[in-house]
C-alpha cells in the first residue's frame, strides 16, 4: 500500500474513494445478515447470482417475507424462517439477499 | 420392452422417501430425520396385486432437477436418460405437505419432463399440528393426476397408494406445464431434438443447460451440446433462475386454492427446542454433555451384562473341558472357538448402546443442529460443517459414513473429509479400547459421579476427533481448489424418535456385528488355533524334551503350563510373531501381540479374539478364567512383569485410534474417489501415524 502510494498518489486516493463509496452502497443495501433476531425483512434481489440460484429453489424469492430466528454461538451460520419453514446458512451467504 | 415397471421415489430431502419405500417393500433403508440420509439409488420390490410386481426406486432427497451435490446428480442421471434402465415408468414424488410449496418445485420439473406422476401428501400429521390443512381433491382436479394422502411413518395410507399406483400404471396421466419459452429456446429445442431424438421440450432445455452434468452422453455428444449453447448464445443460469421464479408464481396461485392456513402462527415446539439447544451459551453445553453421557453410559452401563456374559463364556469353556476327553478336536473348540466367539460376544452391550445413542442422534433431528454448531468451527479445518454427518456417523462405522460425505457440495471439502473420516474411532475399536482400559485405568469415580474408564474411553474418541480436524488442516493447505462452496441447509423439525426404529436398528447391527466378526473371527480363530498347535518339523516336540529334562521336579500344573508357552513359542504362529517383534519391540508389543496385530488386519474386531485364543492356549487348563483376568495374568517370559503394562496397554490404544486396519474402508475410498491415489495416501499417513505416536507413547511411559 506505501508502495504503490509513494509511485502513484493519484490511483491510490482514487482506490480509496471507491472503497469508501462501496461502503456506502453497502450499508445503504440492508441484507439478511444485517436482521437482528427476530426481526423480518422482505427479500429484494441478490447479490451474487450462483448462490442466488440455489436460494431461489430453496424457495427464497424476490418478496417473500424472511424472519431471522437465531444466530449459531459463533455467529455464523444463522437460521432463517422463509416460506414456512426453517433454513440455515452461512452469514456470507445471509449478506446476498438484499432486502427491501 | 422392460419386463418390470419401475416407479421411482422422488421429493425434497427429507420428505419421507425411505420411509414409504420401507412400507412398500419391507426392505430397511436407512431413514434419519436430516436432508441427505440416502445417497444413492436402492432397488425394491413391491406386489400390487396377483399379478402384478412392481420395481420401487428408492433415490436421494435433492430440491429441484438441478444438482448441487454428487447425491442430487444420481436423481438427474435417472430422470434425464430415458434409455437408463432405471427410467422410471411412473414417479411418486413424496412432498412434505407441512411445507408444500418448496415440495411442488420439484413434482412440477418432474412432470414436465413427461413422466407420468402421483403426488404423495406425506407428513400431514406435521401439517396439521402447524394447522395447515390441504385440500388433495381438488389438488388432484387442478393437477390433472392422482393425489394422495399418507403417513409414511404409521403406514397410513399405503394400500391407498399400492393401488392408485397400479391404476396410474395403466393410464399413465402426465401433468404438463411448463414454463413459457421464448424464440431462442424453441430454437435451441429444434437443434436437440433433430440431433439427439428428444421430443420433450423442457427435457431437450436440461440438455443444452446441463450438458456437462450429463455423463451418460459422452464427451462428443456434451460438446455437441456446447456448440448449441454457443451458437444461440444460451445463458443457462438466466433460464434456471427465470424457471424457477415462474414456477413458483404459478404454484404459489394453486396452492392459494387448495391450502387453508390458521390465522395466527404460534410459536411451534421445534422453534422452542432450537431457543436452548441453539443458545449461544447452552448449545455447546448440551452437546459435549450428550457425547459425554454417551461415553459414561456406555462404559458404566454396559458394565455389568458384558460381565456376565464373560463368566458365561468362561464357564461354558470351563463345562466343555472338564466334560469332554481331553483331546485336539476339543481344544481346537474351547481355546479356539468358544474363546475367540467370547471375545466378539461380550462387546455386544456396548454396541448396542453405541447405535441406540446414535440413531437417537440421528432420528431426533438434532443431529442437523450439530451441523449448525460445528460448521463455523470445522470451516477452519478445511471441511464444511456437513462433514460433521460423516464424522458422527463413523462413531459407528466408518464404510457408510465416507458414503455420506456425497452430500458435501465441494469438491475439496468432500475428499478431506473422506480422508480423515477414518481416524474417528469406529465400533470395531471399542472392545480393543474396552479391554485395554479395563486393565490400566482404575474403575474409580472423579468428582464423585464420573467414571474414570469411561473418562479414558471418551479421551481415545477426542483423540481421534482433534486428529481429525489437524489433519484437515494440514490437508486443507496442500489442496488447491477455487470452487466455492456453500452452506445452505433445511433444518428439520424435532421428531420423537421411533424406539420400534431404534430397536430394529440396534438389533441389526448387534447382528451384523457378531455375525460379521463372528465370521472373521471362527475362520482366524481355526487357523490361529492350527498354527499355535503345529510348528515346523520337530521343532515344538525338541522344546518339549528339553523343557522336561531341563525341570525334572517341577510339579504337574506348572509343568503343564510351561509347555504350553513353549509349545505356542515354536508353533507357526510363534514363529510370525517372532518374525516381526523386531519391528514392534519399540513399541512396547512382544510376539504374542505381534500375532494379534497381523490378524487384526482382517478386521479390527479380531484383535481381541485373537489375544483371547493365544492366551487361553498357553494358560494351564484346570482354570479356565475370563478374558480379562487371562491378560491381567499375562507375564512377560523375558522380563517376568504383565504383559499389559501400563506403557504397553497406552501405546496399543493410541496404535489403534490411528492405524487405518481395514480393508472395506480403503474399498469404499477407492470407490468414492475413482481411484487407488486417496486410499493409498491415506493408509500410509495413518500407519506412519499410528507407528509414530504409538512408539512415543511407550517410550514415554516405560
Ligand atoms: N411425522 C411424520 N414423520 C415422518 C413421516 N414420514 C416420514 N417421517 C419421518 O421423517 C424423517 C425422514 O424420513 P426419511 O424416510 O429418511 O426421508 P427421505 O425422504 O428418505 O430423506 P433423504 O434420504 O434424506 O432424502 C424420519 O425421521 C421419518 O421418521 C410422516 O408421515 N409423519
Ligand atoms: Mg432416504
Amino acid at each position: 500500500m506505501k508502495i504503490i502510494f509513494i509511485l502513484e498518489p493519484k490511483k491510490v486516493i482514487l482506490r480509496l474513494f471507491e472503497i469508501s463509496l462501496n461502503k456506502i452502497i453497502v450499508q445503504t443495501e440492508k441484507t439478511v445478515a444485517d436482521l437482528k433476531i427476530g426481526e423480518r425483512g422482505i427479500i429484494n434481489n441478490f447479490k451474487d447470482a450462483a448462490m442466488s440460484l440455489k436460494l431461489l429453489e430453496m424457495g427464497c424469492l424476490p418478496d417473500t417475507e424472511v424472519m431471522l430466528d437465531f444466530i449459531a454461538p459463533l455467529g455464523c451460520p444463522v437460521g432463517i424462517t422463509v416460506a414456512g419453514y426453517h433454513l440455515s446458512l452461512r452469514k456470507r451467504e445471509a449478506a446476498t439477499i438484499v432486502l427491501k | 420392452m422392460k419386463n418390470k415397471q419401475v416407479v421411482a421415489l422422488l421429493g425434497n430431502p427429507n420428505s419421507g422417501k425411505s420411509s414409504l419405500f420401507n412400507q412398500l417393500t419391507g426392505l430397511r433403508q436407512k431413514i434419519g430425520n436430516f436432508p441427505g440420509v440416502t445417497v444413492d439409488k436402492k432397488v425394491g420390490f413391491c406386489r400390487l396385486s396377483s399379478s402384478m410386481d412392481v420395481e420401487i426406486l428408492d433415490l436421494p432427497g435433492t430440491y429441484s432437477i438441478y444438482p448441487n451435490s454428487l447425491d442430487e446428480q444420481v436423481v438427474l442421471e435417472v430422470l434425464a436418460n430415458p434409455k437408463n434402465p432405471d427410467y422410471p415408468d411412473l414417479a411418486v414424488v413424496v412432498a412434505d405437505a407441512s411445507n408444500l410449496k418448496r415440495n411442488m418445485l420439484l413434482f412440477e420439473q418432474i412432470s414436465d419432463l413427461g413422466v407420468p406422476a402421483i403426488l404423495a401428501l406425506n407428513m400431514l400429521d406435521v401439517a396439521e399440528e402447524s394447522g395447515i390443512s390441504i385440500n388433495s381433491g381438488k389438488l388432484s382436479k387442478i393437477l390433472g393426476i392422482p393425489v394422495v394422502e399418507l403417513n409414511a411413518r404409521e403406514g397410513i395410507g399405503i394400500e391407498g397408494l399400492k393401488h392408485t399406483i397400479f391404476n396410474q400404471l395403466q393410464h399413465k396421466k402426465t401433468h404438463i406445464n411448463p414454463p413459457a419459452f421464448d424464440k431462442k429456446s424453441e430454437n435451441i429445442f429444434d437443434e436437440v431434438n433433430a440431433k439427439f431424438g428428444i421430443g420433450n421440450k423442457y427435457l431437450a432445455l436440461q440438455y443444452a443447460a446441463q450438458a456437462q452434468k450429463l455423463m451418460f452422453l459422452g464427451e462428443t455428444q456434451q460438446k455437441d451440446l456446447e456448440d448449441i449453447v454457443k451458437k444461440y448464445d444460451f445463458n443457462a443460469d438466466k433460464f434456471q433462475s427465470a424457471e424457477t421464479i415462474e414456477r413458483y408464481r404459478d404454484i404459489s396461485s394453486t396452492l392459494n386454492e387448495v391450502i387453508i392456513e390458521e390465522g395466527v402462527k404460534k410459536e411451534t415446539i421445534t422453534e422452542k427446542i432450537d431457543h436452548i439447544l441453539l443458545h449461544k451459551v447452552w448449545g455447546y453445553v448440551i452437546f459435549l454433555s450428550i457425547l459425554f453421557l454417551i461415553f459414561q453410559s456406555v462404559f458404566t452401563i454396559a458394565e455389568t451384562p458384558m460381565d456376565w456374559i464373560d463368566q458365561g463364556i468362561a464357564f461354558v469353556n470351563d463345562f466343555l473341558k472338564s466334560h469332554l476327553p481331553d483331546n485336539q478336536i476339543v481344544s481346537l473348540l474351547t481355546d479356539g472357538l468358544v474363546a475367540g466367539i467370547g471375545g466378539v460376544l461380550i462387546f455386544i452391550p456396548q454396541i448396542a448402546f453405541l447405535f441406540a445413542f446414535i440413531s437417537i442422534l440421528e432420528e431426533s433431528g438434532y443431529m442437523a443442529r450439530v451441523v449448525v454448531l460445528m460448521d463455523k468451527l470445522i470451516r477452519r479445518f478445511g471441511m464444511s460443517g456437513k462433514s460433521v454427518v460423516p464424522l458422527i456417523s463413523s462413531m459407528a462405522c466408518a464404510v457408510p459414513a465416507i458414503m455420506s460425505a456425497r452430500t458435501i457440495g465441494s469438491w475439496k471439502d468432500r475428499l478431506i473429509t473422506i480422508m480423515v473420516t477414518p481416524l474417528m474411532s469406529c465400533s470395531a475399536r471399542l472392545p480393543i479400547y474396552t479391554i485395554l482400559i479395563a486393565l490400566v485405568v482404575p474403575n474409580n469415580k472423579v468428582l464423585g459421579f464420573f467414571n474414570m474408564q469411561g473418562v479414558a474411553l471418551m479421551g481415545l474418541y477426542l483423540l481421534g476427533f482433534f486428529s481429525a480436524l489437524l489433519a484437515g488442516w494440514i490437508m486443507k493447505f496442500m489442496l488447491k481448489s477455487s470452487e466455492r462452496s456453500y452452506f445452505i441447509m433445511e433444518l428439520p423439525t424435532y421428531k420423537k424418535p421411533r424406539w420400534k426404529q431404534v430397536g430394529f436398528t440396534i438389533l441389526e447391527k448387534v447382528k451384523t456385528f457378531v455375525f460379521e466378526a463372528g465370521k472373521v473371527i471362527i475362520a482366524i480363530s481355526i487357523i490361529l488355533w492350527v498354527l499355535a498347535s503345529y510348528g515346523p518339523s520337530d521343532k515344538i516336540e525338541k522344546a518339549e524334551s528339553k523343557v522336561l529334562s531341563e525341570n525334572p521336579t517341577l510339579e504337574h500344573a506348572k509343568l503343564d503350563s510351561k509347555l504350553a508357552s513353549v509349545r505356542l513359542e515354536n508353533s507357526y504362529a510363534g514363529h510370525f510373531g517372532k518374525f516381526i517383534e523386531p519391528a514392534i519391540k519399540p513399541l512396547g508389543y512382544d510376539w504374542k501381540i505381534g500375532i494379534a496385530l497381523i490378524t487384526s488386519f482382517a478386521a479390527r474386531e479380531v484383535f481381541v479374539g485373537t489375544v483371547s485364543t493365544i492366551y487361553s492356549i498357553g494358560a494351564d487348563a484346570e482354570n479356565e478364567t475370563t478374558i480379562k483376568e487371562r491378560l491381567r495374568n499375562e507375564v512377560n517370559s523375558e522380563t517376568g512383569k504383565p504383559t499389559f503394562s501400563v506403557a504397553t496397554s497406552f501405546s496399543l490404544l493410541i496404535f489403534y485410534v490411528f492405524a487405518m486396519m481395514c480393508m472395506s474402508t480403503l474399498a469404499v475410498v477407492y470407490r468414492e474417489t475413482k481411484g487407488w491415489k486417496w486410499p493409498i495416501i491415506q493408509l500410509i499417513y495413518m500407519s506412519v501415524l499410528a507407528y509414530i505416536s504409538a512408539f512415543l507413547v511407550y517410550q514415554f511411559l516405560s
